[in-house]
């Protein structure tokens, strides 16, 4: 019996479960509800969670171990010279075993008997039934096959008998304690707060996700390749063809003309958002009526709700060119992907991050201070620039670093804008590459998962992530002791 | 000492001013605080600059991928190009050489001598290379067709498209040209005969991935983001609308909630891409989910809608009025129920519009569904969340690197129809918002 219906089974049997609970609990009273504890419904709920929690946890517990347990079983009945043999080839057996396993779960009882015989050919029965190998399996493959799949059945049998009598057992146990006196709805609702705390963990599991995941791939990297190759390499060259290269990696896999580029345009980026973001928070918060305000403010909005292949997109079918042609009439030369390119566009993409950010600042600074500063005889852009942005500049800071966390991590703009090229150059007319655009570049595409050109993306990953987290623990920081200071 | 001196520096520093030093001090402050104004002002003025710039571009290139050339032809099915048994047999249906009835009815209309092989083979090359596939689908869906002469709109070749739309220049020299005069001279006769044509575009929304333009649509990877959205909602939705209530109303001020709360806040900072490095490790490599599946991109961009609906939830949660939660409380409900009974129906608008903007978010997203193989050539709609698939921004990629010219216009196109989802979705939040929000 398949997993699927037996976990379908294990919810019919919780509805049954909470009809039953719900009966007793109405008949234990003769009908008069008031006297029960709980309203019956809780009695019906209690009885359903008894049911289906102790089976379901036993599934999801049995089908997490099991497949390690067969493993190992089958595997412990190789012959030695497998076993003795390097870990890629026993992997390669496990594999095949695996897909001769799935081959022989196809066929009938009297197939199945027939490849015992070694005369049988299972290389063409198993094609008839749609599983191709490449070459005729070895007598003990087959064997390990027959029994892989002997203990999987064995396997899923006593699951199925273990699950269903839990599931029955515990429905008995739970309706047997319904009765008028029984805290039925405090029980329930421990249950469901439990299952609340548990979806609050979730947040706490993905990150803790990133993290290893990413940690376990560049460890893995970097026994490929030295980390202080990694980190101060200033040559970015993983050669994807592994033959004739000279070190065991074939490649060079320097961070720092990634960094560059990534910092670089970053900081381009800033350039624009930067002054025009704090300017439009200064004239919505002190200058402009609350109708000019209601209209511009969504509107500049707009640009953080497009999505950045749009920006991409743009970038690359029409600004790129237009500046390519505008340096052109100057005498400059500037390539359809540059530095420039890409850094005013995400400058762009980032001015709402700044405006808005700043814009809640600066109305979080007292009246007082304007008032104090008006009454001195200062001009309103007098009163901002030596009152006003002096005391949001924490604020402020903690805004812009937000951005630049933003433009260190985009994507799209920088792989449709940047170029490809790694270079270390100042020259913002060329095109340079950074570290996303690289992730994209060595993971798309046909992957293999041992080698060190698909695993330095995590290397390369881990780094974004560090970088990131670092400057968005500290903005929101200092965001959040700023507001603090006011409130 | 220093309070002392201070007004009477100040003092003498007035009296030796002349009433002119101050006027002109004055004037050149007001001048400062205009320019301030400027600058505010031209700040704004950019950002909706470039949103307009950005916008009339877009569909500028692409509101002529909404309409697509197209050849109207009477084309003979006689039968004997369906095989010799009398009723054709399903091979023969399948089998038969449409290409060859497509181009026959062709040179019927332009007037070209089939014997002629040069200029059959140039008239031919005016017909898209999915001709064929039109006539066998309606002679599949219709077999009484054969013996008749049915008129089918046919989809013309890229290049006739470009022509068509006004793309293309006619005074390169022919030798650099992709058509011929003799071609041009055809096509003219034929739009002046009203033969070839524009139509509305229904195949944009039904093709899938196409190496050809004229036959490249958005239906597939439109398919495969309606099951990621789908995943999105059955995911993030329960588990962030739960871990919301968690936080508002049931935590404890300790240290794991304090940790709780950190990460949902870094999570909707980390870059998206990280989020596809998660799901290519955890879920593929780790899970075994095949490569491009939507259901694994479904999970990648739940977990990255996670903070968004978890703040909105909370917002809209910590807005409802404590006195309900009183009144709940004080007719003898449990937290929990004055919680599902009375706070979170009141919620309801604020959580949804949180949810859409999430969903808006999600549906855009590209750098991560990178990561876990949806840059895949799908043809073929995706029938489970388990089969390859593609997404929308993911299609918008792949054609925005596609050398042949016809795809510009595609990629714009299909942008349009990526921010037309996106501003309906918005819009529906805005109105959700200004109809069912309260003030308490």
């Amino acid at each position: 019996m398949s997993t699927t219906i037996l976990v379908l089974i294990i919810l019919a049997l919780g509805v049954v479960g909470w009809v039953l609970g719900n009966w007793r609990a109405r008949t234990s009273v003769n009908g008069k509800t008031s006297a029960l504890h709980s309203r019956p419904g809780y009695y019906g709920a209690y009885v359903l969670l008894w049911t289906t929690l102790p089976a379901l946890l036993l599934l999801i517990l049995w089908s997490a171990i099991s497949p390690t347990v067969v493993s190992s079983m089958v595997s412990s009945r190789l012959p030695e010279t497998v076993l003795a043999g390097p870990e890629q080839t026993r992997a390669l057996t496990m594999s095949t075993i695996g897909m001769i396993e799935k081959g022989l779960s196809r066929l009938s009882s009297e197939e199945l008997d027939k490849t015992a015989d070694p005369a049988t050919d299972v290389k063409a029965l198993l094609l008839s039934k749609g599983v191709p190998l490449a070459v005729n399996p070895e007598p003990f493959a087959v064997d390990a096959a027959r029994f892989q799949l002997a203990v999987k059945n064995s396997s899923q049998l006593l699951l199925t008998a273990s699950a269903l009598g839990l599931s029955l057992f515990c429905m008995a146990f739970g309706f047997f304690q319904v009765g008028p006196k029984l805290r039925s709805r405090n029980a329930v609702e421990s249950v469901a707060l439990a299952g609340l705390l548990g979806c609050s963990m979730v947040a706490i599991l993905t990150t803790l996700g990133i993290v290893l995941s990413m940690l376990f791939e560049s460890i893995h990297f970097f026994s490929m390749v030295p980390i202080t190759d990694f980190l101060f390499g200033t040559v970015w060259d993983p050669r994807f063809s592994a033959a004739g290269a000279t070190n065991e990696a074939g490649g060079q896999f320097g961070l720092l003309p990634l960094l560059w580029g990534t910092l670089y345009i970053s900081l381009v980026a800033l350039l624009v958002a930067v002054p025009v973001g704090l300017f439009s928070a200064v004239y919505m918060s002190e200058y402009a009526s609350s109708k000019i305000r209601l209209t511009t403010k969504p509107l500049l909005e707009i640009l953080a709700g497009i999505p950045t292949i749009v920006y991409g997109f743009f970038a690359l079918i029409t600004f790129g060119p237009l500046l390519r042609d505008a340096g052109a009439l100057a005498g400059l030369s500037i390539s359809a992907t540059s530095v420039l390119t890409a850094g005013l566009i995400m400058g762009v993409m980032l001015i709402p991050f700044v405006s808005s950010l700043s814009d809640d600042i600066i109305n979080a600074v007292p009246q007082s201070l304007r008032e104090g500063s008006y009454g001195l005889g200062a001009t309103q852009s007098e009163t901002i620039k030596r009152v006003i942005l002096p005391a949001a500049l924490p604020g402020i800071v903690g805004a812009i670093l937000l951005a630049a966390s933003r433009a260190i991590g985009e994507t799209m703009i920088v792989v449709l804008a940047a170029g490809i090229a790694p270079n270390l150059t100042l020259n913002p007319f060329e095109p340079v590459t950074t570290i996303t655009v690289k992730i994209v570049s060595q993971l798309t595409g046909d992957l293999e998962f041992n080698s060190p050109q698909t695993l330095v993306a995590f290397a390369l990953g881990l780094t974004l992530f560090v970088f990131t987290l670092a400057l968005n623990i500290y903005a929101l920081y200092i965001v959040r002791k700023y507001r603090e200071q006011y409130e | 000492m220093t309070v002392e001196t201070a007004p009477m520096a100040t003092g003498t520093l007035i009296a030796s001013r002349s009433k002119q030093d101050i006027q002109a001090r004055i004037a050149k402050r007001y001048a400062a605080e205009r320019r301030f104004r400027a600058y505010g002002v031209s700040a704004i003025l950019f950002g909706i600059l470039f949103l307009v710039a950005l916008f009339s571009t877009i569909l500028v290139r692409g509101y002529s991928a909404f309409t697509q050339s197209a050849f109207t032809l009477d084309v003979n099915l006689d039968a004997g190009a369906f095989g010799s048994s009398s009723p054709p047999t399903e091979s023969d249906l399948l089998m038969a050489d449409y290409t060859k009835l497509a181009n026959r009815a062709l040179f019927q209309v332009l007037g070209v001598d089939p014997a002629n092989r040069a200029d059959a083979k140039a008239a031919a090359a005016l017909l898209s290379a999915n001709a064929d596939t039109q006539i066998r689908k309606a002679v599949l869906a219709d077999p009484s067709l054969i013996g008749k002469s049915v008129q089918l709109t046919l989809l013309a070749h890229g290049n006739v498209d470009s022509l068509m739309k006004g793309q293309f220049d006619r005074n390169i020299p022919e030798g650099r040209r992709q058509l011929s005069d003799k071609q041009l001279a055809w096509l003219d006769k034929a739009a002046e005969a009203g033969f070839l044509a524009k139509h509305f575009n229904t195949g944009l929304f039904t093709y899938g991935a196409s190496s050809k333009p004229e036959t490249a649509g958005v239906g597939v990877a439109l398919v495969g983001s309606l099951y990621m959205m789908l995943i999105v909602l059955l995911f993030a939705v329960p588990l962030g609308v739960a871990a919301a209530v968690y936080l508002e109303e049931f935590a404890p001020k300790n240290f794991l909630t304090d940790t709780i709360e950190v990460n949902i806040n870094n999570l909707a900072a980390v870059p998206s891409i990280v989020f596809g490095l998660l799901g290519l490790a955890i879920f593929i490599n780790f899970m075994g989910i095949p490569r491009s599946a939507s259901l694994v991109g479904g999970l990648v961009l739940a977990l990255m809608t996670l903070p968004t609906i978890i703040i909105a939830t909370r917002a809209a949660i910590s807005a409802v009025p404590p006195s309900i939660r009183e009144a709940a409380l004080g007719v003898g409900a449990s937290k929990m129920q004055s919680i599902t009974h009375h706070v979170l129906p009141l919620a309801v608008p604020g959580i949804l519009t949180g949810t859409i903007i999430g969903l808006a978010k999600a549906l855009g997203e590209t750098a991560p569904l990178l990561m876990i193989g949806m840059v895949a050539f799908v043809v073929e709609y995706p029938k489970t969340p388990i089969d390859a698939a593609t997404a929308l921004p993911v299609q918008i990629y792949m054609w925005a690197t596609a050398a042949e010219r016809g795809f510009v216009e595609r990629t714009a196109g299909a942008t349009l129809i990526l921010l037309a989802f996106l501003v309906c979705m918005n819009v529906t939040a805005v109105i959700l918002r200004r109809r069912y929000e309260r003030r308490w």
